[in-house]
């Protein structure tokens, strides 16, 4: 969550492991086997999580409504409940490798089906709302360095430490009153028009007018840590002695920027952006709340208001394993693009 | 500043007693060090803007009961009209229950500010220790403790803090722990690249040399040494925490008869007050969160800037 301390940078994108000289596919296996372990105990928080810690599902479930103890038994049985924890923990296990994440009782629906029809959605707004604000972030923050203590660089780390600290949520708030409200210049809510029945190029304008403010919000909220990073490590770069032959060599100064300092100011970077998707998975929960957008994180919120566990439960399962799957892509992208890494 | 010794009384030759402003030589250096340190922390501008903020912020919320009775925001008693724009007798007019904002706002900074700190003092116990451990012990120790370091830096803590506090059932010390859980990946990460640095200094060679045991290497030279790092950590992250305890109110989370920033913008939207709008509903909470969390940074980069040199100029 935090990330704004040039350190804290630091110590979260060190790869320490004596990763040099190793060879490709013990590198691969490696990292695949962390993946692996993160994946494993992904399954087995969302399994004991919902069943050992204080509380009890079937009451809150209940809550606030007139429940007699036969129903309370009956919902028990029907939940799989009244089994022994590790019978429960072997179904789960044998369900979730068949693809089944078990049965929502607010929307009569198995949960897979529910996740799969938001999937989509969910991409599309995360996908797109990353890609803008990785470009942004990077592009602003190497030219904040570059030009460091000017008026620009001043403005711009300003700027992006006040987006660090918005909650997401209230900006998607804001720009809903403003421009959702008042000005009636975008769409208030939904990912299409409703009851409208458009197709082709109508459609996707209309899903593009409903896609404006939301990803607006995620942006302004996420480029802010990208901008902070890349600012951080060119910083650290500008003071290595490779930049002076390079200059010595008669490069004109900006090309000693695109050539040589930012390349190599881009390796931890990519490492923190990875890391970060965690935070963009949030993201995504609470603008899709705002914007009632039909993806993953509004259902992980309605499930959260019903409750309904078995899609809460699938919805941690799938956001957690496709943030581990990323960041195992990340380390792999992490060899192709460091070179010392490669040598042996 | 705190005090960072962690002394024991016995384990060090202690100066006799009624000799005011002595003590050993490491702590003596050490409050020089802390005077130090808050000689350069006071010439950075952005850093005291920010300290000085957060003390008026702070005094405003220890003082709300003073300042607002609570009865004036009992919702019957009160005779107000509802949603009413700013007057003078409401400044920042009043929400749909009739209450004032202004009075709602000062009473929402003490459950905003005491969950921040409160999770952030979970979050940086478990990360410290965490982070020493991962960074002392060595072979399968330390593999198992960064596994599940890494795994909670991954892992997205919001979804995980959701399912956390709808477990456990809403309430204020439901988000601190669910904070407090998922937050300290990263800060166990700091400590440990800290100790690490540490540890392989001379002096605890030395130290080992003369047959110090872990708890006391620890305990005595690595916990002081990554100290300062950890509290400028510690800064940033009662920001965090605030942002992320106004996220989980907003989602349904907090208790809903206690008044947070969070629980008024979860209100606010509940009531319709973005698109109906009632801004001085939907502003007020959100300005106070952001200009709050935004001191607690610029302090916390401040503090940064004067413990690490080589940030200087940056």
């Amino acid at each position: 969550m935090s990330g704004v301390l040039s350190s804290e940078i630091e110590a979260v994108t060190d790869h320490d492991e004596p990763a040099k000289g190793m060879s490709w596919l013990r590198y691969a296996g490696r990292k695949a086997g962390g993946a692996g372990i993160s994946l494993i105990m992904v399954v087995i928080l969302g399994f004991f999580a919902f069943r050992i810690l204080p509380g009890d599902p079937v009451r809150s479930m209940s809550d606030g409504r007139r429940v007699s103890a036969e129903q309370m038994e009956i919902l028990r049985s029907q939940l799989g409940l009244d089994q022994p924890l590790l019978v429960q923990f072997w179904t789960y296990l044998t369900n979730l490798l068949t693809g089944d994440l078990g049965y929502s009782y607010t929307y009569n629906q198995p949960v897979v089906q529910l996740i799969g029809d938001r999937m989509g959605a969910t991409l599309l707004l995360t996908g797109s709302a990353a890609v803008i604000s990785v470009l942004l972030g990077l592009w602003l923050g190497q030219k904040a360095a570059w030009r460091r203590n000017s008026l620009f660089d001043k403005l711009q780390t300003g700027l992006a430490l006040v987006f660090w600290s918005v909650p997401t949520f209230w900006l998607g708030l804001l720009l809903l009153l403003l421009f959702g409200g008042t000005l009636r210049w975008f769409p208030t809510g939904g990912m299409v028009t409703a009851g409208s029945s458009l197709t082709g190029p109508a459609y996707i304008w209309d899903v593009a007018m409903h896609m404006v403010l939301p990803v607006l919000t995620m942006v302004a909220v996420v480029y802010a840590q990208y901008l902070l990073v890349m600012r951080a490590s060119l910083l650290e770069e500008m003071t290595s002695d490779y930049l002076t032959t390079a200059r010595a060599k008669g490069l004109k100064e900006d090309l000693v920027r695109r050539r040589h300092a930012v390349p190599n100011a881009l390796l931890p970077t990519v490492t923190l952006i990875f890391l970060t998707l965690g935070g963009l998975v949030g993201g995504a929960v609470t603008v899709e709340t705002v914007f009632s957008w039909p993806g993953l994180g509004y259902l992980t919120f309605q499930a959260l208001s019903a409750p309904d566990f078995p899609v809460l439960q699938g919805t941690f399962v799938v956001f957690s394993s496709i943030v581990i799957l990323m960041n195992f892509l990340a380390d792999l992208l992490y060899r192709v693009l460091d070179p010392r890494l490669r040598t042996s | 500043m705190t005090h960072q010794s962690t002394r024991k009384p016995g384990n060090t030759v202690t100066p006799p007693a009624g000799r005011p402003g002595s003590g050993s030589v490491a702590a003596q250096r050490r409050r020089q060090r802390v005077a130090e340190v808050w000689r350069e922390f006071r010439s950075s501008g952005t850093g005291m803007t920010g300290l000085v903020f957060l003390l008026a912020v702070i005094t405003l919320a220890v003082l709300a009961p003073v300042l607002v009775p609570a009865e004036t925001l009992d919702v019957t008693r009160i005779d107000t009209p509802q949603n009413q724009p700013p007057t003078l007798a409401n400044p920042l007019g009043t929400d749909p229950a009739g209450r004032s904002i202004l009075g709602m706002l000062l009473w929402g900074a003490r459950i905003s500010l005491l969950v921040g700190f409160a999770a952030t003092i979970v979050s940086v116990v478990i990360g410290t220790v965490m982070g020493m451990a991962a960074g002392h012990f060595k072979g399968m120790t330390q593999g198992v403790l960064m596994r599940v370091i890494d795994f909670f830096l991954v892992v997205p803590s919001l979804v995980l803090a959701i399912v956390l506090s709808s477990v456990i059932g809403p309430g204020v010390a439901t988000i601190i722990v669910a904070i407090g859980v998922t937050s300290w990946a990263s800060t166990a990460r700091l400590v440990r690249s800290q100790t690490l640095t540490v540890e392989s200094r001379p002096y605890i060679e030395r130290s080992w040399a003369l047959g110090a045991s872990d708890t006391h290497v620890i305990t005595r030279h690595v916990l002081p040494a990554v100290m300062p790092l950890v509290m400028a950590n510690t800064t940033l992250t009662v920001g965090s925490a605030i942002i992320a305890e106004s996220t989980l109110a907003f989602l349904g989370l907090g208790d809903p008869s206690t008044i947070s920033w969070g629980s008024m913008l979860k209100m606010a939207m509940d009531t319709g007050a973005a698109t109906g709008g009632y801004w001085w509903y939907v502003l007020p909470p959100g300005i106070a969160i952001v200009v709050v969390v935004l001191a607690f940074t610029l302090v916390g980069r401040a503090f940064e800037a004067v413990i690490n040199p080589t940030l200087r100029g940056r």
